[in-house]
């Protein structure tokens, strides 16, 4: 032991003095140094790459100095000028980022890849998105390279607005606006200005299959209480009579439980309902829930076609969005309902309706260069729209004009599913509809529908949550 | 050593600033660069995130509304978050104690085997490479979907046993069972290899000593040679899975959020936090404050137990 001690002391002093002769401490130091530096350069380059991978190209394209050096580039470098004025002076083109959610049906990425592509005034990079694409959106607006162009489900929120996240796009839709759907253009303004364009609007809806119904002698239901004996009557074997989504409905069902019995999420910037109206029409879907005649915990959810064409329902409350693989599967033995009112005279038949808006981030580099592309796609470009609209999955053009050309939706379950849409079509949820009620909401209808909870009571309480939120919003 | 202190003396700066033998220079070029990512991803977001708890930081990470305490009051008085911790102190009752067990008991086993040794070690460590995203959907998906032909339900059916909605239903809780199981399938491996890295150190003197004196092998010699000359690796387990529990995220929400939404029911904190901080509300104030809490929560209990662990140490001495 005390052999080794003493020969690794004799050896580090023998660097020691080596360290002190003037020539060899020299080289020494510039091969430590080499690496010394090399390492923190390789760091310092490591750390670049992650700050700066926010999704864009390459930062000499963009004409936006400092983006690409570790994020700590602002946002004002490369503002209008160059931007809007590009395309036409025949400068370099500004790169603009888009952001779509996932969407399902097979070819919709490519298509709107292809869109982006064929649009002359800039290089559009399209990202997609599966997963949490709200969260990932909502989080990347506030950094200081946001994507440019993004879409929020039915806009963007409330708070994104009033924080000034997101450019005002009335201006974009010029003459075209008396030709936009009113519900969807209404629920993406506030304050008498529009913050998102409708690209192409979705409806949810009940969808049957005939066959099965006629077997069963029932009729599509007209009240809920019809609805609960049909679910009963078409559960046989393996099959269960309803799906609406794995979490038994506290999803999709709430909009249309409150119509069901005439009230709204929010009516006049107040609470548009009350817990004695809304109260038993939660409580009856607890009451389905429970009675064995609903799928529950299938591989896939309500958005999806599968479990009615694959025969584990025969009722699902889905998309119009599914039109294309129903029609595969299932060839014409397939109808159409909207969420039938609570009770006869109580309330009212239901389908909630959407759409993506397409928004623009207001601390992006581009933002002229980025709304000039809002208007060419969404707006102008109604050749696009059409084919996006019923080429992969049904969707509803939001331009009436463009609409009325969409022949794939003339015919057929389709056609049906507009005619519902044109009478019981709702906005899927107001836009002073904040996320924390929605939550609250999803939360009460959780300990309704699934444990059974004291629905009025669980009610009282969402309405003290919404109140505040109302009030919250309104005061700025 | 005077050799080099003389020369020192005469030094150019950086060459004193570099250290004797450059040792300091040495240090940054190893040091420096983890340092850097250190400060960069964990330091600065957490003195960030004790910033923005003071202030109403809705959409924004450079508040300027100063509220005080103001958020630290909504969280402590947010039923929702409180449940959430319960949701955790339940949730740390069932996996605590059971995960180590099942790691304890599988590690004595494995150390008694003579034979494949080496497979049985390697067959029960490999869960624990499996991303819990991966694991979380073949449990959602395959195992524990609600169709009878899921796995569990086709199991339960020849027993006779009807179709179970295992995600979907909440009485009785089975959300429960999935997730138990889930989390114990990925980490019992992980904590079986600590015991048995402890079991291997244990001097066989002592069993040895332990036989001569007449103590019987079995429980004789595991409640007074093998748990007691285990303890320090025991406290580093329970610490560890404490704190893992504490920060259980991924396979929750992996399994009971869909479409943005989570149930109210077993959400744990982080989940709750990730909701409000991260989801489309993006309230960084709450979010942080609720953060915050939980921090000082964790490093609270962490050393009152690492000081009970500790105390009993002392009163067997």
């Amino acid at each position: 032991m005390s052999m080794g001690h003493s020969s690794s002391r004799r050896a580090s002093s023998q660097e020691q003095a080596e360290a002190a002769r003037p020539d060899a401490g020299g080289t020494r130091l510039n091969r430590r140094a080499f690496f010394a530096v090399g390492g923190s350069l390789a760091a310092a380059g490591l750390l670049a790459a992650c700050g700066g991978n926010t999704g864009r190209g390459d930062a000499s394209t963009t004409s936006q100095p400092g983006t690409a050096a570790g994020g700590a580039g602002t946002s004002g470098a490369g503002t209008s000028g160059p931007a809007a004025s590009g395309a036409g002076t025949g400068g370099s083109k500004p790169t603009l980022q888009q952001w779509y959610h996932q969407y399902g049906e097979e070819g919709t990425e490519a298509a709107v890849k292809r869109y982006a592509a064929s649009y002359p005034n800039a290089t559009v990079e399209v990202s997609w998105f599966p997963g949490d694409y709200e969260s990932k959106a909502a989080s990347a607006l506030l950094t200081s390279s946001p994507p440019d162009v993004f879409e929020g489900a039915n806009g963007p929120t409330i708070d994104q607005i009033q924080q000034g996240l997101v450019a005002d796009l009335t201006d974009l839709l010029g003459d075209a606006k008396s030709d936009f759907n009113p519900a969807m253009l209404e629920r993406m303004s506030y304050d008498g200005k529009v913050w998102g364009i409708p690209e192409t609007i979705d409806m949810q809806l009940l969808v049957y299959r005939k066959s099965l119904l006629d077997k069963a002698g029932v009729k599509p239901p007209t009240s809920f209480e019809e609805l609960r004996a049909a679910a009963k009557a078409l559960t046989q074997g393996k099959q269960k009579g309803l799906f609406v989504g794995n979490d038994g409905g506290v999803g999709t069902l709430v909009g249309p439980s409150l119509w069901s019995v005439g009230e709204d999420y929010v009516t006049d910037g107040k609470v548009g309902f009350t817990p004695e109206q809304a109260g038993p029409a939660l409580a009856g879907l607890h009451t389905l829930f429970t009675s064995g005649n609903l799928l529950l915990g299938a591989p896939t959810d309500w958005s999806d076609p599968s479990a009615l064409t694959n025969g584990l329902c025969a009722m699902q409350w889905t998309g119009l969005w599914n039109f294309p693989q129903f029609q595969k599967a299932l060839g014409d033995d397939f109808g159409v309902a909207a969420w039938p009112a609570f009770a006869a005279g109580a309330g009212k038949p239901s389908v909630p309706i959407g759409a993506y808006g397409s928004c623009v981030a207001a601390k992006g580099a581009n933002v002229d260069a980025a709304k000039a592309f809002v208007k060419w796609l969404w707006v102008d470009n109604t050749a696009d729209q059409l084919d996006f609209a019923q080429s992969y999955g049904f969707h509803l053009p939001s331009r009436e004009s463009v609409a009325a050309k969409a022949d794939k939706l003339k015919s057929g379950q389709a056609a049906e599913a507009l005619k519902i849409f044109q009478t019981d079509g709702h906005a899927q949820t107001p836009m002073l509809w904040t996320s924390k009620s929605s939550t609250a909401m999803s939360d009460a209808a959780t300990r309704i529908i699934k444990d059974g909870a004291d629905a009025k009571a669980e009610l009282a309480k969402v309405v003290a949550t919404v109140e505040a939120e109302l009030k919250r919003v309104t005061a700025k | 050593m005077s050799s080099a202190a003389a020369p020192a003396a005469s030094r150019p700066w950086w060459r004193v600033l570099a250290g004797n033998q450059n040792r300091n220079l040495w240090f940054w070029a190893f040091v420096g660069p983890f340092f850097v990512g250190l400060l960069i991803f964990v330091y600065i977001p957490i003195l960030w995130s004790l910033y923005l708890s003071f202030f109403d930081a809705r959409n924004t990470v450079t508040p300027t509304d100063f509220v005080g305490l103001q958020n630290y009051a909504t969280m402590l008085t947010d039923p929702n978050f409180l449940s959430s911790l319960g949701t955790f102190a339940l949730f740390a009752v069932f996996i605590v104690p059971v995960t180590f067990v099942f790691s304890l008991g599988l590690a004595l086993a494995i150390n008694r085997t003579r034979w494949f040794q080496a497979f049985y070690r390697s067959a029960f460590f490999l869960p624990t490479a499996c991303s819990y995203v991966v694991a979380s959907l073949v449990w959602k998906m395959a195992i524990f979907n609600g169709l009878p032909s899921g796995l569990a339900n086709t199991v339960l059916s020849w027993f006779g046993i009807g179709n179970i909605a295992w995600l979907s239903i909440t009485d009785p809780p089975w959300y429960w069972l999935v997730l138990v199981t889930l989390r114990l399938w990925l980490q019992v491996g992980f904590y079986m290899i600590l015991f048995l890295a402890g079991l291997q150190r244990i001097p066989p003197i002592l069993y040895e000593a332990a036989a001569i004196d007449g103590a019987k092998p079995g429980w004789q010699t595991l409640r007074y040679i093998t748990l007691p000359q285990l303890r320090a690796t025991s406290a580093a387990v329970l610490v560890l899975l404490l704190i893992n529990a504490f920060q259980a995220f991924d396979e929750f929400y992996n399994t009971l959020s869909s479409f943005g939404s989570y149930p109210p029911y077993a959400r744990p904190p982080l989940v709750y936090l990730y909701f409000i901080a991260f989801g489309r509300e993006q309230n960084l104030g709450q979010g942080s404050a609720g953060a915050i809490i939980l921090a000082v929560l964790v490093g609270l209990v962490t050393i009152l137990q690492l000081r009970f662990l500790r105390e009993r140490d002392g009163a067997r001495r």
